[in-house]
């Protein structure tokens, strides 16, 4: 199963490659790491999207606990949170699929950021099924390329009981 | 305040941090701190190979509990400190390891003598640093000693540009450390111990199982005080020995692959397996899936990712294991349940002790047979009275050291037991005599393993430490040797490593001591000989029959009810 773990970290040189080498060493794997510098610029967080069973993500959060360098580790997975990536898609952009083009950006409620002789640059915010969905729509119209950050996710602040 | 330079800094604050001996190698990077050692009151023991001096930092921490320090310089001073490094981070050994780095202005371009040291070691250490500035250097320093020597202990490394170490600044050594993402925890929780106890006096064939967690903590005291009230068997693993005394009733031996008859099938059958300080490694539990496959397990440990990494645990108890049975002591029950739970112990006892009958560890050693490397060890144990520290190399030679050789006291028995570094033995063992002169120290050793770190007579002699080397020289790899002849059909490719060199001469060349024994009752003559000596490293030298076997046996990935006994 996937799980979403949000990891704070000391903003220090090498806490990148400490973190990663656990990951390599161990033979866990990693889908998407991002990291950032946290309001306290000592601080940094990571998001990373992990899979595995039960056993193998009890020994990753355990161990990303145990470094040193590590303040917090939190597996979002299992509980309310928000998840989203953003995207950027170069896609051909003939005159006569303009308008075709456009109206899905609309749809999706993306955005036009670069224009080019025969390319539109689409910038998309969201979770996995929209960043899917609309680049199965854009496709079809040659996508010449796609660059994605990776998830980042983010507790909600208020819980839903889980009714199961 | 006064200033100094980071070397004199470093030497100021090893002294704070109540170091009194170094193992070191110089080299360009380090020349500032080997100046500011010059005529120092810290003792400086100048190894002859960073390997050693790693090995040696180690034998030292194991045997006094205190952190062991080494300095190497930078670039292959560095690297050949690697593998003295994993060999303290497998075993928990509290180590810090200060490298020479090329200064901070040079780092990254392929300098003379760099070597990403930080990046090379930081799998294998607790943690490392590159130190950056001279202002940060106290506190480094002050966060890698408590770092190595709190929690689960390991190996730091600290690497120091050469700038570093001639840049100014004052000396102040900081009193407290503040890392709020390192906060390990000591005391048991108070619920899982009352459950962990309820289980056992529930439990009718209850088994310890103590790994090298209880050396580590200074919990042999507390687990032979609750082992024997609670009459509970005890087995450790190859890292545990010493921790409950080898000489107790209750003692059944080591576990696992070269374990004991009666440990191993007291394993099979408990319904109550007390881990304390033990991580279930592969060579203990044989095929896991079969392991203890009766008992309810409790689990003792201070690292959390010890715990259901490899067997599923019914109660955990993250903790330092010294806290944890104190507090299991308190809580065992008085009246009806203990007196009825003793009662159930005689059956238990009675049991084990018809396993013990079954089979045991014996020599039989005839006098016109050549020597069994066996009835060296046994010999060493008789005629030091028990009373050594023992370090082995790797191979046949440590798990004979393991089985004839009883450790009555924790600290005496010095092995690398996670990475099973050959060449680790003869260093430690300087490490530990450096530690306590006063004291017999050998290394049990194999005549592969011993050429591994050879080079150390030099420094042994230099320090007058009267090391004693037991070398069991079979003229083979011994224990590759007999995995060959079990499972490869005795295809000994490339093995056997014939009669040479002459291990007495090699320790006379270097001004050590060389005794050689080629008959059964030359043993005792030269083991007293040596025993006798105390101003010079002693080489024995055991021309031992190369036909002997480590039993009994599990075979890798079998259940260790499956023990080959021959
Ligand atoms: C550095 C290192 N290289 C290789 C090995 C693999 N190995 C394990 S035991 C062994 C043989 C050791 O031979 P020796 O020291 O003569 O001891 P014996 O088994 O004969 O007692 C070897 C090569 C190892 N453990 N460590």
């Amino acid at each position: 199963m996937r799980h979403t773990i949000s990891v704070l970290v000391t903003n220090e040189f090498g806490v990148l490659s400490r973190i990663s080498g656990l990951f390599s060493g161990r033979g866990f794997n990693i889908e998407s790491l991002c990291v950032a510098e946290t309001m306290d610029p000592k601080v940094s967080r990571m998001t990373i999207v992990s899979s595995g069973d039960n056993k193998i993500i009890e020994q990753i959060t355990k161990q990303l606990n145990k470094l040193v360098s590590v303040i917090k580790v939190h597996d979002l997975t299992g509980e309310e949170y928000l998840k989203r990536e953003l995207v950027l898609i170069k896609v051909h952009a003939a005159p006569d699929h303009r308008s075709e083009i456009l109206n899905i950006v609309e749809i999706f409620r993306a955005q036009v950021v670069d224009v080019g002789a025969n390319t539109y640059t689409i910038e998309i915010t969201g979770d996995e099924e929209k960043i899917l969905a609309i680049t199965e729509l854009l496709r079809p119209f040659g996508v010449k390329e796609l660059v994605r950050t990776g998830r980042v996710a983010m507790a909600r602040s208020i819980k839903r009981k889980e009714n199961k | 305040m006064e200033k100094m330079n980071g070397a004199e800094i470093l030497l100021e604050s090893l002294l704070k941090e109540g170091v009194d001996t170094v193992f070191g190698y110089p080299g360009g990077a380090v020349l500032p701190i080997y100046d500011a050692l010059y005529k120092h009151k810290l003792k400086h023991i100048l190894v002859r190979h960073e390997q050693g001096g790693v090995h040696a930092a180690d034998g030292y921490a194991r045997a006094t509990g205190k952190p062991g320090v080494s300095i190497v310089t930078s670039g292959p001073g560095a690297t050949n400190t690697v593998t003295g490094i994993a060999t303290a981070y497998m075993d928990s050994i509290p180590m810090v390891v200060f490298t020479g780095q090329v200064p901070t202005a040079l780092i990254g371009n392929d300098a003379f003598q760099e070597a990403d040291i930080v990046g090379i070691t930081r799998p294998c250490t607790k943690h490392n640093y590159l130190v950056k500035d001279v202002k940060d250097l106290t506190r480094i320093i002050k966060e890698a000693f408590y770092i190595a020597t709190t929690g689960r202990p390991g190996p730091v490394l600290v690497d120091l540009p050469k700038d570093v170490l001639t840049a100014e600044y004052e000396f102040s050594y900081p009193k407290k450390v503040d890392i709020p993402s390192y906060q390990p925890t000591y005391k048991g929780h108070k619920g899982q111990i009352k459950k962990a106890m309820d289980l056992i006096v529930k439990s009718k064939r209850p088994v310890i199982y103590a790994g090298g967690g209880a050396v580590l903590s200074n919990a042999a005291a507390e687990l032979t005080k609750l082992a024997r009230k609670l009459k509970i068997p005890v087995t450790n693993t190859l890292m545990g020995l010493g921790s409950f005394p080898g000489t107790d009733p209750l003692f059944m031996g080591m576990l696992g692959m070269h374990g004991t008859y009666t440990a191993n099938m007291a394993i099979q059958s408990t319904d109550c397996l007390i881990a304390v300080g033990a991580r279930f490694d592969d060579r203990v539990t044989g095929k896991i899936d079969e392991f203890a496959p009766h008992a309810r397990i409790i689990h003792i440990d201070i690292d959390p990712t010890s715990i259901s990494k490899n067997v599923t645990v019914d109660i955990p108890i993250v903790g330092d294991v010294k806290e944890v049975l104190k507090e299991l002591h308190a809580a065992i029950p008085k009246g009806a349940n203990f007196t009825k739970y003793i009662s159930e112990m005689k059956n238990w006892d009675k049991q084990v002790e018809k396993w013990e009958k079954t089979h045991s560890l014996s020599v039989k050693q005839g006098k016109n047979e050549r020597i069994k490397p066996q009835y060296v060890v046994e010999r060493l144990y008789h005629l030091t009275k028990g009373d050594a520290i023992i370090t082995t190399e790797v191979g046949q030679n440590q798990m004979w050291a393991a089985q004839f050789y009883k450790y009555d006291k924790p600290r005496t028995f010095l092995t690398s037991g996670g990475l099973g570094t050959m060449g680790y033995g003869f260093p430690a063992a300087i490490g530990a005599q450096v530690a306590f002169p006063n004291k017999t120290v050998i290394d049990i050793a194999g005549d592969g393993s011993i050429q591994m770190n050879i080079q150390e007579l030099a420094t042994a002699v230099e320090c007058k430490l009267p090391v004693k080397v037991a070398i069991l020289n079979n003229r083979f790899l011994g224990m590759v040797r007999q995995w060959q002849e079990l499972f490869y059909d005795k295809r000994y490719s490339y093995t056997c490593l014939g009669k040479k060199p002459d291990f007495v001469k090699i320790a006379e060349a270097y001004g050590g001591v060389g005794l050689r024994a080629e008959k059964v009752a030359d043993v005792d003559k030269i083991i007293k000989k040596a025993l006798s000596i105390n101003d010079r490293p002693v080489f024995m030298d055991f021309v031992v029959d190369p036909k002997e076997d480590v039993y009994p046996m599990v075979p890798a990935g079998q259940p260790l009810s499956k023990m080959l006994l021959v």
